[in-house]
């Protein structure tokens, strides 16, 4: 498992009182009773870790545990280098 | 007009996690104020915390992750700020303890709350953080900061849909929520009611705005004493079923005491600076309030004054004026004690966890005493509780709750013991 995702899965787990091995990458927000509050708080976090920008369009349209991971590699690697903190 | 009881209570104080705790603590004068610990509350830029006092009464063993009576959800969690939490814990042994949704429709039912200060601690973090490093604020920082907060946590925890409100009069918030719901429950617009009050203010910031009011003891609070010398804070949630004596007598509820009177008044003077007038207009309206339960002359049958107390000085001799200036040649007969010795001035919840106090001392005829005082205060001339606990006096039957807030809001409660 890569950084990414296995800080991402820590990340909902923790947020959600669940076990890591509850959340997976295909898990839904609705399975993992993530709703709209969750949702924002979440990203909120997502972005403060990884030092990126989730767009409102693109929260929108996030569904799945593995959407989230994927959205941040996609907005990591058009970041410029070294933005992370990490 | 209905008659008004008091059926189910909950608690989280200094004192005790639960009613019975609560109980004990009271009787056995165990105190909950403690010297703080500073590393507990972020934001201190100094070595010198710059906090003249030393004590606070802090609410120990609260654990909604770990506890399972007092589990939270993380929804609740994420919302809310430890004030909320008592409230919502406070409120679910309440309703709990006396089957409340078993037997009322929850769209109906009341809930009216104290809070004053609201969820302080997620405001001064967003805050420090914004401020001093150019943070994003979260996402929950509004949501935790509402006053009214566990209020509404406590309605989506039970489905009540009733009229929901949460009142804000510093020191006097716990005791106008329950005068306002005993009105409500009495004139039969709500059925019941789910009511008292929460806080936990006890942040950095909190402490040091305190500090520079010069009303917190060096030392310790000792209500009406004569070495008196100022407040402890406090934190904590009180909460109160209140119900229709009848509908209570029907389903065989445990009654703990009837709710016969509420007053409520403002000094219209000062911010800072008590009136004797205020506080006495508020007890006065209490007692002729009585006589919608058809109680005729009032002032010979109390028993029992559970004061504001808070320690400071100014309080202490103004209230002891107003409870002269009330009851003329009686006023020195009368049983007074404060509780503040033990749980602290939790503000907003302050009169909740007193008007619980107050019920309990009630149904056990037995008073509480001022702890940590050993020579009353001479010049106030009052019969001021110390030692240990008293029997209420025979004949007696009535007891007053008095909240005397910052900014001159006075509200008092009378409460009469109930037998059947």
């Amino acid at each position: 498992m890569d950084d990414i995702q296995s800080r991402i899965i820590e990340l909902v787990a923790k947020s959600k009182n669940l076990p890591v091995s509850d959340v997976r990458m295909e898990s839904t927000f609705e399975e993992l009773q993530i709703d709209s509050l969750d949702k924002i708080n979440l990203s909120f976090e997502v972005e403060e870790i990884f030092s990126i920008e989730i767009p409102d369009d693109a929260l929108n349209s996030l569904k799945t545990v593995g959407d989230v991971v994927r959205g941040v590699e996609t907005l990591r690697a058009a970041a410029p280098p070294n933005a992370a903190k990490s | 007009m209905k008659r008004v009881v008091v059926t189910g209570l909950g608690c989280v104080t200094p004192i005790g996690n639960t009613v019975d705790a609560f109980r004990e603590s009271l009787y056995a004068g165990r105190t909950g104020i403690a010297p703080f610990d500073l590393s507990t509350m972020p934001g201190a830029l100094s070595p010198d915390p710059g906090i003249r006092f030393k004590t606070t009464a802090k609410v120990r063993d609260f654990e909604p992750t770990k506890n399972p009576e007092q589990r939270l959800t993380s929804g609740f969690i994420l919302t809310s700020e430890l004030g909320a939490q008592f409230g919502i814990i406070a409120a679910r042994q309440a309703v709990a303890h006396c089957g409340l949704l078993q037997h009322y429709d929850a769209t109906g039912i009341a809930i009216v709350t104290g809070c004053s200060c609201g969820g302080r601690g997620a405001d001064e973090d967003a805050n420090r953080n914004l401020y001093l490093r150019n943070a994003r604020v979260p996402p929950t920082a509004i949501i935790r900061t509402m006053a009214s907060s566990g209020t509404s946590n406590i309605a989506i925890e039970t489905g009540i849909t009733g009229p929901v409100l949460n009142i804000a009069t510093a020191c006097a918030s716990g005791t106008h929520a329950i005068g306002l719901a005993f009105q409500m429950v009495r004139a039969g617009m709500a059925p019941a009611a789910i009511t008292g009050g929460y806080e936990a203010a006890l942040t950095y910031g909190f402490l040091r705005a305190w500090d520079s009011m010069r009303v917190v003891s060096p030392t310790s609070c000792r209500p009406f004493s004569a070495d008196r010398d100022g407040m402890t804070l406090g934190e904590g949630a009180a909460m109160m079923i209140l119900e229709p004596l009848d509908a209570a007598l029907a389903r065989g509820s445990r009654i703990y005491a009837e709710i016969v009177g509420f007053g409520m008044s403002a000094d219209a003077h000062h911010v800072t600076q008590p009136r004797a007038e205020g506080a006495a207009l508020a007890m006065r309206r209490a007692l002729e309030d009585t006589a919608h339960s058809g109680i005729a002359e009032p002032a010979g049958r109390v028993g029992y004054i559970n004061a504001h107390g808070t320690g400071t000085p100014t309080n202490d001799a103004v209230e002891a004026a107003a409870i002269h200036q009330t009851f003329g040649d009686l006023a020195p007969g009368i049983p007074v004690g404060g509780i503040k010795s033990l749980t602290g001035h939790s503000i907003g919840a302050a009169g909740a966890i007193e008007a619980l106090a107050t019920v309990l001392a009630l149904e056990a005829a037995s008073l509480p005493h001022t702890a940590g005082v050993t020579q009353v205060d001479p010049t106030l001339s009052l019969d001021v509780i110390i030692r240990e606990p008293r029997l209420l006096a025979a004949g007696k039957d009535l007891a007053l709750s008095n909240s005397l807030a910052f900014g001159g809001l006075n509200a008092v409660l009378a409460f009469r013991r109930y037998s059947i």
